[in-house]
């Protein structure tokens, strides 16, 4: 806690008024059986109708400050609590941001999102329950005992019997019932599973006729998720009449023993009247705590997975003055190797390798050959393990990071349209970016030819992820947006496999005409790279051989199997 | 944006007819249902006279000091809490018990019910709608189930027999109970709409930041390519506190019924406490009535406070249980085929069409894998043709390849044959059968399907080669294997066949993947294979794996080819070129070739599919 407690500051007032008007509301809670044991001993004893509608006024003025004072405590609670979960997710997401390839690699999306949404959420709820319960239920109790030690001391010793009988027997629920809801969600996991298995795959479900034999397999998961949850709530279940056979003892052992006082005349009715009631007082409220335990433990997994994400540091750091000036586009690779954090074997072994500024590289191998890893290490997304990467001459690493990847557009192989409009996606390249600057990347892409034809133009809708475009298309839009960078090095990892050849030549062709711009592509297809200055190819880990189309023919035996195995070739998509 | 999700209904449209359905799910436990309901009222009234007690017991006290009576009274007091607790531990665990066996019914019928709709339904409403109603929906019926429907009859009882005491103590003072019952019931409605109003609306600024971050997270990699992380989280800070607005608003309001309720009570209290002294004080009522009455102005505010905090949650519970009776109530696959398969004749394994005639008697057609399609029309939607007179054929044996660009048909076509989806107009005949007449599960049990997006199941890798044929041995279901060339790669996996896989194959590579549903076809020993050849993504070497191991798989069956290799294409019996839900061109390679059409040009790489 202790971590993300600072981020409470801008709404501090808030969490501390929020416990004192909470304390306010439980004084006046407490006030009012004391005053009502008033009426009875002293306003009934003596007669005196004054003195009831006095004290009676008071009652009900004391219950009035009390809601105010609840109503305003509601209020505060809300603004800390959810006050400091805003703080905590924009906190969390900013961390996201700093995050590096790697970091990435680390969490999947999903979790991600589950931290950013479910998990702030629940801090916010278990905050203003903390905030409120935590306060009011001691305090009550507390206050109440006072009151009933004031009154009588020694009836007031039933509380030493009864008090710790019920913590234990809350303790001892807990404790049983823990481990048994923590099976039931894994039975929960199991049930949803199939559900989700079944729903994507019911095609194949179909097809092979094999639906009794799925609801054979769902009965079984569904059998053993409501027994486990009848076990579990069968615990549960024993509280409530356990509480309540306490609750109701601890009054009767009052009535036996105090009733006898009353009799003595050593204790006024009224008072035994009042200890009833902050029997009920005491009681719930250590319903109240342990309730407020198991909220706790809620909030405390969150905050635990929150702090994962906020522990992670990027490792890759900016030196102290780093350069800002990229003066062109010449790329060096000195004996590279890299491994995968965490990974014990290289990806990359000893690679080699010059460009000059302007030149046409082409990348091909199988996969996992570790084109991407390449070409990553460029505008450093990742760090190389041994060895130095060179931008114009000077090592990636001196560079300020942003500039860096200014000048390195880099169209990644799973690449994402965001929502918005198609101006909006090719802003993310260059903001604020004219139409005509944009048009002209999107003719570069060859995709204005279908821009230009959608009747509202650039403010055409881009759904989530590109989903109202098709595969070719959306490759073409998203080159467009690196493009718009106006970049010195410009690497398509993979980004033209869904265009047509004739399209893709003419891609290439612009990226030719933008002059001194150095270009590496990534293709399974050889027609894709055929033209480039150079070709790479890579093996495993390593640069198998390079050189022009006509002499990697010659001399690789790889490139040679993949250019046979594509004369056969592929007819789309 | 187009962030603008469908809202969640939070209410229930027909509320009654959804609670009469859901109570029909307890005929099957009467007992359970009508013992429960029997001890929790029981406990309730044990309740009311445990506080009843304190009356007399009180009267004893300040009155007569009859040392007896008292002992009586109390001896009374303990007999009926002990009645109260074991009647509200067997009525609250006759409750669980039925709330689990009736969620633990509606699952069971809501997955069966979900094997029989038919394969549109599927395409028409997104998984994740469906994933939502059979989580969220039936989790929120089961809470409401296991608590709201004892604590609304706890409630009732309650405060019904509270009442009737109250009014045999004293009418007066009733009066001012039921007045200050009237100030709660209006707070509680009048809070209640504003909470109502806050929590949709936070709601809905939710659903707006869930999906923003889902989007910003899965592109979280271009995000950084980009260096938009600044523009990024400036864009995240406005929604952040648009949200934290909206959700202390809605904490708010749905916080402050608590000391509202609970403080309403005190005033209660203490009216209680002033104007029964004066009747004391008058002489009309005892000492022990106000102790009495003291207990009950707490336990009849209570269920106000109680039902007031479920009421919402009953709603949502309703409103899912709607949901989840409208999947239930959705047209299953109809299946009016008379031809069945017999087996222990002359046709292909075996098989032959049992076909009834109309005098009676039967007659069999062996199983050949003959299939010819004649005028068939078909769209998805109601007017909007996907297919236009298609006319078909394939003998058997023979391999008929689809060429076309996204949408033009091809999946469409083979969707056809095995009846995921109805045609419109035409036949399709199999082995001279209309397959509208040939029982479902014959027909489909008589096809494989290899796909593209390859779908696996938890399970070990040998389960899911059984998949294909359930009685499949061991040995056969290592010749599947070897024959689709994956007996290589399991071999190496660590537990061999038995090892296990997570659900969809996560463990494996997609070229993997694929190979395992090579297999899985082969072991069903199909007369009619459909395969939907992979594109790229995977590398050279496996590709050859798997265009051989569906080589050997097609071999001496009828198969139709969703084609993207030409290797595939040029050797099949005919090529269909489709566009627009039209065969534009027909004919083998050589023949189509030569037409120097659409087949031509996508060959020489000329267009783009798309």
């Amino acid at each position: 806690m202790n971590k993300l407690l600072p981020h409470m500051k801008k709404y501090t007032a808030f969490a501390i008024l929020c416990p004192i008007l909470m304390i306010l509301e439980v004084l006046a809670d407490v006030a009012i059986p004391y005053l009502m044991s008033k009426i009875v001993d002293i306003g009934i004893a003596n007669r005196d109708i004054d003195y009831v509608i006095k004290i009676g006024v008071i009652m009900v003025l004391a219950s009035i400050l009390g809601m105010v004072f609840g109503i305003l405590s509601a209020y505060a609670g809300a603004r800390a609590g959810f006050g400091f979960a805003s703080e905590i997710r924009l906190e969390t997401f900013k961390k996201v941001q700093s995050f590096s390839f790697a970091n990435l690699d680390n969490f999947t999306v999903s979790s991600l999102i589950t931290r950013l949404t479910n998990d702030c959420n629940t801090i916010g709820q278990v905050t203003m329950m903390s905030l409120r319960m935590a306060i009011r239920a001691p305090f009550m109790m507390i206050f109440a005992l006072i009151m009933s030690f004031t009154i009588n001391a020694s009836l007031a010793r039933v509380f030493m019997v009864s008090i710790p009988l019920t913590a234990a027997i809350i303790a001892l629920v807990l404790t049983k019932a823990r481990p048994l809801f923590m099976k039931l969600q894994t039975r929960v996991d199991r049930v949803n599973a199939i559900i989700k298995e079944n729903l994507t795959a019911i095609g194949v479900v179909k097809s092979f006729n094999r639906q009794k034999h799925e609801e054979f397999r769902f009965k079984e998961r569904n059998d053993s998720l409501r027994d486990t949850a009848l076990k579990a709530i069968s615990i549960i279940i024993f509280v409530m009449p356990v509480l309540n056979l306490i609750i109701y003892g601890t009054i009767i052992a009052v009535l036996w023993f105090g009733g006898q006082q009353v009799v003595l005349g050593t204790m006024g009715s009224g008072e035994l009247i009042s200890f009833v009631t902050y029997i009920t007082q005491v009681m719930m409220s250590l319903m109240m705590i342990s309730m407020f335990f198991m909220q706790l433990l809620r909030g405390i997994a969150s905050k635990d997975r929150i702090l994962e994400v906020w522990n992670t540091d990027s490792e890759i750091k900016e030196i102290e003055q780093p350069i800002t000036e990229i003066k062109n586009g010449s790329i060096s690779f000195d004996n590279v190797s890299f491994k995968y954090p965490g990974s014990k074997e290289y990806t990359l072994k000893n690679i080699n390798f010059e460009v000059n500024s302007g030149e046409i590289i082409g990348i091909i191998g199988s996969t996992g050959s570790s084109k991407s890893t390449l070409v990553q290490l460029i505008p450093r997304l990742y760090d190389t393990t041994e060895g130095k990467v060179k931008v114009s001459g000077i090592d990636v690493k001196e560079y300020d990071i942003e500039g860096l990847r200014d000048h390195v557009a880099f169209v990644l192989q799973k690449n994402t349209l965001f929502s918005g409009t198609i101006r909006e996606n090719m802003q993310w390249g260059n903001e604020g970016a004219s139409d005509d600057l944009i048009i002209n990347a999107l003719k570069q892409a060859q995709a204005w030819e279908f821009v230009s034809k959608y009747e509202d133009g650039l403010d055409h809708i881009v759904e989530q992820g590109g989903s109202n475009f098709s595969g070719g298309q959306r490759q073409r839009l998203t080159i467009a947006r690196a493009l718009m960078k106006n970049p010195n090095i410009i690497v398509l990892d993979d980004s033209t496999s869904a265009v047509d050849m004739t399209t893709d030549a003419r891609i290439q062709q612009a990226f030719r005409d933008l002059g001194d711009v150095t270009t590496i592509i990534i293709a399974q297809r050889i027609s894709s790279i055929q033209h480039a200055d150079r070709i790479l190819v890579m093996h495993e880990g390593e640069i198998e051989s390079s050189g022009s189309h006509e002499t990697l023919l010659e001399i690789s035996p790889i490139y040679r199997e993949i250019y046979e195995s594509q004369e056969k070739g592929v007819i789309g998509e | 944006m187009s962030n603008q999700k469908q809202k969640l209904q939070l209410r229930p449209t027909n509320p009654k007819e959804t609670l009469i359905r859901l109570f029909s799910y307890f005929k099957f436990n009467k007992s359970l249902f009508f013992g429960g309901i029997l001890f929790i009222i029981l406990a309730s009234i044990a309740e009311i006279g445990t506080n009843s007690m304190l009356s007399p017991i009180i009267d004893t006290l300040v009155g007569n000091h009859d040392k007896s009576l008292f002992i009586k009274y109390i001896l009374i007091m303990v007999a009926l809490v002990i009645i109260v607790a074991l009647s509200q531990y067997i009525g609250n665990l006759s409750m669980a018990r039925l709330a689990q066996r009736t969620i633990h019914k509606i699952r069971e019928d809501m997955f069966s019910h979900m094997e029989k709709l038919p394969i549109p339904y599927f395409d028409r409403h997104p998984h994740g709608e469906l994933m939502s109603t059979f989580t969220n929906d039936v989790d929120m019926l089961n809470q409401s189930l296991e608590q709201s429907v004892s604590q609304v009859i706890i409630s009732f009882v309650t405060v019904v027999g509270t009442f009737i005491m109250m009014l045999y103590i004293s009418p007066l003072l009733t009066g001012i109970v039921v007045l200050m019952l009237g100030v709660m019931l209006f707070s509680v409605k009048f809070i209640g709409q504003r909470s109502a109003k806050n929590f949709r609306n936070q709601q809905s600024q939710l659903a707006d930041m869930n999906g923003y971050i889902e989007e910003m997270m899965t592109g979280q990699k271009v995000v950084k390519v980009f260096n938009y992380e600044d523009r990024a989280i400036d864009d995240f800070k406005n929604k952040n506190e648009e949200l934290r607005k909206a959700s202390t608003n809605a904490a708010t309001f749905g916080v402050m019924l608590m000391p509202i309720m609970g403080n309403l009570s005190y005033i209660l209290y203490g009216l209680v406490a002033m104007v029964g002294a004066y009747f004391v004080i008058q002489g009309s009522i005892s000492v022990g009535n106000i102790a009495a009455f003291l207990q009950f102005t707490r336990s009849v505010s209570r269920p106000i406070t109680m039902v007031s905090n479920q009421l919402n949650t009953l709603f949502a519970a309703l409103a899912g249980a709607e949901r989840i009776f409208k999947i239930l109530d959705e047209d299953e696959e109809i299946d009016e085929g008379d031809v069945e398969l017999v087996s222990d004749c002359t046709g292909k394994n075996g098989l032959c069409w049992r076909v009834p005639r109309d005098n009676g008697e039967y007659e069999e057609i062996p199983l050949n894998g003959d299939i010819t399609f004649e005028n068939v029309d078909f769209g998805y939607v109601p007017g909007q043709r996907i297919l236009k007179n298609i006319n078909l054929y394939a003998k058997p044996g023979q391999k008929i390849a689809f060429v076309g660009s996204t949408g033009a048909g091809k999946t469409t076509i083979t969707n056809l044959i095995n009846r995921f989806y109805e045609i419109n107009e035409g036949t399709i005949y199999y082995d001279g059968i209309d397959i509208r007449r040939i029982k479902k599960y014959d027909l489909r049990s008589t096809m494989s399907i290899v796909l593209q997006d390859v779908h696996l199941f938890e399970g070990t890798v040998a389960e899911n080669i059984r998949y294909g044929r359930l009685d499949a041995t061991d040995e056969e279901v290592k010749e599947a294997a070897k024959l689709a060339n994956a007996h290589y790669f399991i071999k190496h996996l660590p537990q061999g066949y038995d090892t296990i896989l997570t659900t969809d194959g996560g463990n494996l590579s997609q070229g993997e993947r694929q190979l395992l549903s090579i297999a899985r076809a082969a072991v069903a020993n199909p007369t009619i294979l459909i395969l939907d050849e992979a594109t790229s993504s995977v590398d050279t070497r496996t590709e050859k794996l798997i265009s051989e191991g569906m080589d050997k798989l097609m071999n001496g069956r009828t198969t139709f080819v969703i084609a993207h290799r030409l290797s595939t294409v040029r050797d099949s019996n005919a090529i269909m070129v489709l566009e627009k839900g039209e065969i534009i061109e027909r004919g083998d390679h050589e023949v189509l070739m030569e037409q120097k059409g659409r087949y031509f040009a996508l060959n020489t790489g000329v267009i783009e599919l798309e």
